[in-house]
């Protein structure tokens, strides 16, 4: 592979190169080893351990607490969308009456920890511990995607809305009609890996004692003996991690279809630094 | 309006645990971050693949899931904390890392092709060319979305409260439980120190991007 940032290697620094690489593998295999041989002293891998694995009612177990995350999530996704765009529209509004409290409301949502506001709604409104966990991931996620969708707006050519306006289109429609469905397209990936976000938000569930996959793992080793602690801990982990290198791909994937697409017109939207922005 | 007066020393107690969190674990963040973005571009393959693979995987771990590894299962397989906080910081950084690594990365990408070709053509070798030529250009342009990354640093730091940490939010929490009657205040009192962190850092993100945007 060659970049910019350095000559083409010649013979001597491919060997250079190649022996680092080999040095830095086995630095890395090392460490590995290390840790293997740190847990195996504790007794991780002795096969008891990870026989609860053939017991059906762990699996069970775990399942219904994916079960859980997934719920959370996609229900949180689905009623935050809409509820982002709605909010998107009234921060951009033509009425400062309007738009000035949205921003300072968009602010304040944004401002504060997802899991404050969980345990804001438990205890505030006494309500379930599903309920905490789905309206806090909404308000939090729809006031990002609002965000997201107004940078996209604010990316668009000026001409785009000054035309919809000139043809007789009302405020209204032209952001329906001309606006939105360019902004979306353009912040899809921004959109998507903030999926991910929210994906991975559900995890804070845990700490509101809702019952999803980490608070299974807790409740498994607390019924089961601190002794299976790592095993079922390093399964749900596994699962958590391949589930939203998953969904980043997908993100990936689109944006790629996305870039294809708009090679004939739309500029990319700086996705890496978007992207970047919201952990 | 009175709960929160009393427990003004409590709250004042958690905002500087938590500004002291924030601090310690973006500033190692930094370090890492800027190393893997700089594993990242080297000429090294080994370099490459670690850092691909650490980006990766830490960038798609729930934070609770890092937290709960380093605050529950590392002690129990023998790798004892003192105190709670380093494996707080621990977790907060080596996670923040993997976001600043992406940044910093797209900053690098962000520079003019010809700058390094121009290093590289008065015979500078790769870590001269990334040090002074290319990281500095790079760390100025991705500085609104450092500061971003910071912000969600600063929000990140609350799950340190729910793993025996005392900040913030664990007061926050403690101080709900206490105050059965007035949760809805104490809450609020602990939203507003939160605010009183990411709203001034959020203001700084938007000035320093027009500035930057203004002299590019």
């Amino acid at each position: 592979m060659s970049s910019v940032l350095y000559d083409v290697p010649g013979p001597k620094a491919r060997r250079i190169s190649l022996i680092a690489s080999i040095v830095g593998a086995l630095l890395i295999l090392g460490l590995l080893a290390w840790i293997v041989m740190t847990l195996a002293q504790q007794g991780i891998f002795e096969a008891r351990r990870w026989q609860i694995f053939t017991r059906a009612d762990v699996w069970r177990l775990l399942g219904n607490g994916l079960g859980s995350t997934l719920a959370a999530a996609a229900i949180a996704a689905v009623i935050a969308f809409p509820l982002g765009l709605l909010l998107c529209l009234l921060r951009i509004s033509d009425a400062a009456v309007i738009r000035v409290p949205m921003r300072v409301i968009l602010e304040f949502l944004r401002g504060m920890p997802v899991v404050l506001m969980m345990l804001f709604i438990l205890l505030g409104f006494g309500t379930s511990a599903f309920i905490a966990v789905v309206a806090g991931l909404v308000l939090y996620n729809a006031a990002v995607f609002a965000e997201i969708i107004r940078a996209g707006i604010q990316s668009l050519p000026r001409g785009q809305r000054e035309a919809g306006l000139a043809i007789g289109l009302t405020s209204y429609k032209s952001r329906m009609l001309i606006e939105l469905p360019q902004a979306i397209r353009r912040m899809m990936p921004s959109l998507v890996a903030q999926m991910v976000v929210l994906l991975k938000d559900t995890s804070l569930g845990y700490i509101v004692a809702y019952g999803e996959l980490l608070r299974a793992v807790q409740v498994m080793a607390d019924f089961l003996g601190t002794q299976y602690l790592f095993p079922i801990f390093f399964v749900a982990a596994a699962i958590y991690i391949a589930i939203n290198i998953s969904v980043s791909r997908l993100a990936v994937w689109i944006e790629r279809r996305g870039s294809k697409k708009a090679a004939g017109g739309t500029a990319k939207a700086e996705p890496d630094v978007l992207e970047a922005a919201a952990p | 309006m009175d709960v929160i007066i009393e427990n003004l020393p409590l709250y004042w107690n958690g905002f500087l645990r938590t500004l002291f969190l924030s601090a310690v674990s973006g500033i190692f963040a930094l370090i890492l971050g800027t190393l893997l973005a700089a594993a990242r571009v080297s000429p090294v393959a080994a370099l490459r693949g670690f850092s691909t693979v650490y980006v990766e995987v830490l960038r798609n771990t729930p934070l609770t899931i890092a937290f709960f590894f380093a605050a529950v299962v590392l002690p129990r397989i023998g790798v004892k904390f003192e105190q709670f906080e380093i494996a707080a910081i621990i977790a907060l950084s080596t996670y923040t890392a993997a976001f600043i690594a992406e940044a910093v990365r797209s900053g690098v990408n962000s520079v003019p092709v010809g700058q390094a070709e121009a290093a590289r053509s008065i015979g500078m070798k790769f870590g001269q060319v990334l040090s002074l030529i290319i990281l500095p250009q790079a760390l100025r342009t991705v500085i609104p979305p450092l500061i971003n990354i910071l912000i969600a640093l600063v929000k990140n730091s609350s799950v340190a409260g729910a793993f025996f940490v005392l900040e913030l939010f664990g007061y926050g929490r403690q101080m709900a439980n206490a105050n059965g009657d007035a949760v809805i205040t104490v809450l609020l009192g602990t939203a507003f120190f939160y605010l009183l962190l990411t709203v001034p850092l959020g203001i700084l993100a938007n000035t320093v991007e027009r500035k930057v945007a203004i002299a590019r």
